[in-house]
């Protein structure tokens, strides 16, 4: 039962990646984009947990962790460089 | 019994990240956008890790506490970034489908004229 959740959780987790990807390159503003990006680092995050679920292996959990500080560090870069026209002052 | 219900909270979780990502893709503006990621994925991504530490937790090698470290970033995160990028969205004005309220309008105007003159 479980190897049938995991190919569902699979191919939904994978869908929702493809439509952050049709936002990304669509747009149209730049803060969609961004937004897009957010949502694409998310969507790796449970990518990654339904991995290490699937091979029974708890290494995968030390990427999740690293790409949602990236992630999130990123992402205020962005938002940092639009609101101010710099990230550090 | 445990397989259930794991098996449930994984279905749960996808379910719930894909639809904030066709919240993302279908709705009409950035700020209606907005509301998808940063709360459907949220909660997707959350029921998903809790599925993981049940997973962990009951493979008979102690329990499994990675996860929780994930689940409070991302909870943590989500609604700094949400915040940041409503901000930069109305500073570079971008265009909204809910109309400005009249009374704003009627300020905004009679501040712009001000300023201008």
């Amino acid at each position: 039962m479980l190897n049938i959740a995991l190919i569902i959780a699979f191919t939904l987790v994978c869908a929702a990646l493809l439509l952050s990807l049709w936002r990304l390159v669509v747009g149209p503003d730049h803060p969609d984009r961004i937004l897009a990006l957010d949502t694409l680092y998310v969507n790796t995050i449970a990518l990654l947990v339904l991995l290490g679920i699937l091979l029974g292996s708890a290494l995968y959990f030390e990427a999740a962790l690293l790409i949602a500080m990236m992630g999130f560090v990123g992402t205020v870069a962005l938002c940092k460089y639009l609101l101010r026209g710099d990230i550090i002052e | 019994m445990l397989e259930l219900a794991i098996s449930a909270l994984i279905i749960v979780g996808a379910a719930f990240t894909f639809i904030g990502s066709l919240g993302l893709a279908r709705l009409g503006d950035f700020y209606t956008r907005l509301h998808g990621p940063t709360k459907a994925t949220t909660l997707g991504v959350g029921a998903l890790l809790i599925a993981s530490v049940t997973f962990f937790s009951t493979r008979g090698e102690g329990i499994s506490l990675h996860e929780v470290l994930v689940t409070v970033f991302l909870f943590i995160t989500a609604p700094v970034s949400a915040h940041l990028l409503a901000k930069t969205a109305l500073h570079l004005r971008v265009h909204s489908i809910a109309p400005t309220p009249a009374q704003v309008e009627v300020a905004d105007g009679a501040q712009a004229g001000e300023t201008s003159r």
